[in-house]
C-alpha cells in the first residue's frame, strides 16, 4: 500500500469503471434515451390533441416526461448492480482496502448522468414540436438541478433495490413502479380529470410536486410549495435509498 | 521457529442453529503453502470468507499477516489478495482494463507497467485489449489470479482455483503458485483435487463437519492409513471365493469381486503371489499394485460409517 484509501477517489475509480461499462453497452443509453421519446411522440403527437389541459399540449407534457425520461433509466441501474453482487467482482473489492461506499457511489453518479442525457433529449425532441418555455436562465438552472437531485434520490433507491432483489430478473421488475407512478401523477393530465381515488393519489404521491416544480420552473412562475416538497421528497428518498443501499450491501456477503 | 502468516484459534461460525465451524485451530508459517481439503459443504469456504474478511466470526481469534481480522480489518485487506471460487474478473472491462482497476485501487506507482508485466506473465498479452467476456475459463482464472496479485499481497488466498480447468491450464496454475511461494508469499489454498494438494502444499488440514479431523504434511497423511497392497479382481464370485481360500491374508470385497493383499508391490512379492495362485490354476481378470495417496486419506478421515471405508472408498476411487 503507497498510500491511504481515500472514499472520494475510490469513487472516482468505481466511477470510471461505470463510465467505461455504459460506454461499452450503448445498448442501456440508447434504450434509456429512445423509449420516453417514443412515449412522448405517443403522447404529444397522438393522444395530445384529444386532451385539453388549457396550453400547447407539449408545454404541458415535456415537465412530467423529464420525470418519466429519469423514472424509466432506472431499470438499468438496478439490473447493472445487481448484476455486479452476483459476479465474483464484488467479493474481490471487499476483500481489498477500498470505501464500502463507493461501490455504491458510482452506480448512482453514472444513473445521474444518464438520466441527464436523457433529459436532454426530451428538451430537443421537445423544442422539435413546438415547446415554447418561458423560462429565465435561472429557471432553467433551477430545472437542471431538479433534474439532478430526483435522479440522485432515484439512483440511491434503486441501488437499494438492486442490492435487495434475488435475482437480475427481479431487480428489473422492481423499477416498474416507478416507471408506472409518472402515469399516476399530473404528468399527462390534471388531476381535476381523474376519478377521486386516482386523483388523492396522485396529488400526494412525490412525482406530482416534482414535476408542478418542473412546470412551474419551464413556465417562468416557479411555485415556492412545490419546490419545497420537492426537495423534501428528494432528500427523503436518497436519505432512505442511502440507508437501506448500505445496510443490505453489508448484510449480503 | 518462523513466524506466522495465518494463526487461527477456536474459531466458530453457525447459519442460525447449523454450525458450519466448529472450533478450528490452525497455523501457516510465512513463505509456505497451506491447503485445506475438504468435501462440499465441509466449511471450507466459509474458512476462507472469515480469514478474507468477508464474514464475522462467531467465536476464536484470527490474525492474518499479524493483524487481527475483527479489530484490524483495514491492514488485514491491505495484506490479502484473493481469489475465490468464482473468476472475480470484470467482464466489460478488457483483461489490461481489469488489473489497472486493481492497480488504481491499490494506488500502485508505475501502475502501467505493473500491468503489462502482469499480462506477460500470466500470458494474456495476446489478449490484453479484449473484453474478459470473450475470454475461454482458463483465461479468465490466469486473468482473476494476475488481478490479486497486483500489489504483491503477503498472504494469497486461493479457494479452488483450478476447478473447471484442463489439465494443462491445471499445471500452469500450479506452476505459478510455486513461483509465488518462492518470491516469499504465504499461500493459503483450498481444493477439492487432492492431487493439487499433494503438489503444491507444505502442509494440509482435512475439514469435515466443521471440524479439523487431520493436520500435517501430505507424507504424514498418506502414513496415517494402511500401506501399500496388491489387489486381485475375479470374473465372478466362484472365483473370488476360490482365491480367498488361497490367499487368506487378503482382504475381500464381493461387491467389487476383489482381494486385496496387502505387500510392497516389488516384482518378487508378487510373482510369489501370481504364482500362489497358478499352483491353484485360478485366473484373476485384472490386477493392480496400489498405494495410498491422498484420495484414501481424505475418504478414510471424511467417511461417516467407518466400517465401510474399503467398498466405498475404492469405489469412487475408479
Amino acid at each position: 500500500m503507497s498510500t491511504v484509501s481515500t472514499p472520494l477517489a475510490d469513487s472516482a475509480i468505481m466511477l470510471r469503471r461505470n463510465l467505461k461499462h455504459t460506454v461499452r453497452n450503448p445498448v442501456t443509453v440508447f434504450n434509456a434515451v429512445l423509449f420516453p421519446i417514443i412515449i412522448m411522440l405517443m403522447f404529444v403527437g397522438v393522444f395530445g390533441g384529444a386532451f385539453s389541459v388549457g396550453e400547447d399540449y407539449v408545454d404541458y407534457a415535456t415537465p412530467g416526461l423529464l420525470v418519466m425520461a429519469i423514472s424509466y433509466g432506472l431499470g438499468a441501474t438496478a439490473t447493472a448492480v445487481n448484476d455486479d453482487m452476483t459476479k465474483g467482482i464484488i467479493n474481490r473489492f471487499k476483500t481489498m482496502d477500498v470505501s464500502r461506499g463507493a461501490m455504491l457511489t458510482g452506480h448512482v453518479v453514472i444513473t445521474t448522468v444518464r438520466c441527464l442525457v436523457a433529459c436532454a433529449a426530451i428538451v430537443g425532441v421537445a423544442f422539435a414540436m413546438g415547446f415554447d418555455p418561458a423560462a429565465s436562465a435561472l429557471d432553467w438552472l433551477g430545472v437542471v438541478g431538479v433534474v439532478v437531485l430526483l435522479s440522485f434520490a432515484a439512483g440511491w433507491l434503486t441501488v437499494a433495490t438492486g442490492l435487495a432483489a434475488k435475482t437480475v430478473e427481479s431487480a428489473g421488475l422492481a423499477t416498474v413502479p416507478l416507471i408506472m407512478l409518472p402515469f399516476l401523477s399530473t404528468a399527462f393530465v390534471p388531476a381535476e380529470t381523474m376519478g377521486t381515488g386516482i386523483r388523492q393519489f396522485a396529488e400526494y404521491q412525490p412525482f406530482t410536486p416534482i414535476i408542478e416544480t418542473l412546470r412551474g420552473l419551464l413556465n417562468g412562475n416557479p411555485s415556492g410549495g412545490d419546490a419545497l416538497a420537492a426537495v423534501a421528497w428528494c432528500v427523503g428518498l436518497a436519505l432512505l435509498g442511502y440507508v437501506w443501499a448500505v445496510s443490505t450491501f453489508k448484510k449480503r456477503a | 521457529m518462523r513466524s506466522s502468516a495465518i494463526a487461527v484459534s477456536g474459531l466458530r461460525k453457525a447459519y442460525g442453529d447449523k454450525v458450519v465451524l466448529d472450533g478450528i485451530d490452525f497455523d501457516v508459517a510465512a513463505g509456505s503453502v497451506f491447503s485445506l481439503l475438504g468435501p462440499n459443504g465441509a466449511g471450507k469456504t466459509t474458512t476462507v470468507n472469515v480469514l478474507t474478511t468477508l464474514m464475522k466470526a462467531d467465536a476464536g481469534t484470527v490474525r492474518v499477516a499479524g493483524y487481527d481480522v475483527a479489530a484490524e480489518t483495514r491492514q488485514v485487506r491491505g495484506a490479502i489478495g484473493v481469489t475465490g471460487q468464482f473468476a472475480a474478473v470484470d467482464e466489460l472491462l478488457t483483461g489490461r482494463e481489469n488489473l489497472q482497476l486493481m492497480a488504481d485501487l491499490k494506488r500502485v506507482r508505475d501502475g502501467g507497467r505493473l500491468v503489462t508485466g502482469l499480462l506477460e506473465r500470466f500470458d494474456l498479452a495476446g489478449s490484453a485489449d479484449k473484453q474478459a467476456s470473450t475470454y475461454s475459463g482458463g483465461m479468465r482464472r490466469k486473468l482473476d489470479l494476475a488481478m490479486t496479485l497486483v500489489g504483491s499481497p503477503q498472504v494469497i488466498f486461493l479457494d479452488e482455483p483450478t476447478t473447471g480447468l484442463d489439465p494443462r491450464s491445471r499445471r500452469t496454475m500450479w506452476g505459478i503458485v510455486r513461483e509465488l511461494v518462492a518470491e516469499g508469499a504465504t499461500i493459503f489454498l483450498t481444493t477439492q483435487y487432492l492431487e493439487e494438494a499433494d503438489q503444491l502444499a507444505d502442509r494440509i488440514a482435512v475439514l469435515n463437519q466443521g471440524r479439523l479431523v487431520a493436520q500435517g504434511t501430505p507424507e504424514e497423511l498418506k502414513g496415517q492409513i494402511p500401506g501399500t497392497h496388491v489387489r486381485f479382481r475375479f470374473a465372478d464370485l466362484a472365483g473370488l471365493d476360490a482365491a480367498a481360500r488361497v490367499l487368506l491374508e487378503a482382504t475381500r470385497d464381493d461387491e467389487e469381486l476383489t482381494l486385496s493383499v496387502p505387500g510392497d508391490g516389488g516384482t518378487r512379492s508378487v510373482r510369489a503371489l501370481l504364482d500362489r495362485l497358478d499352483a491353484h490354476g485360478l485366473d484373476a481378470e485384472e490386477f493392480s499394485v496400489q498405494r495410498p495417496d491422498l484420495d484414501d486419506v481424505f475418504l478414510a478421515l471424511t467417511d461417516q460409517p467407518a466400517g465401510v471405508q474399503n467398498t466405498s472408498k475404492e469405489a469412487i476411487a475408479q
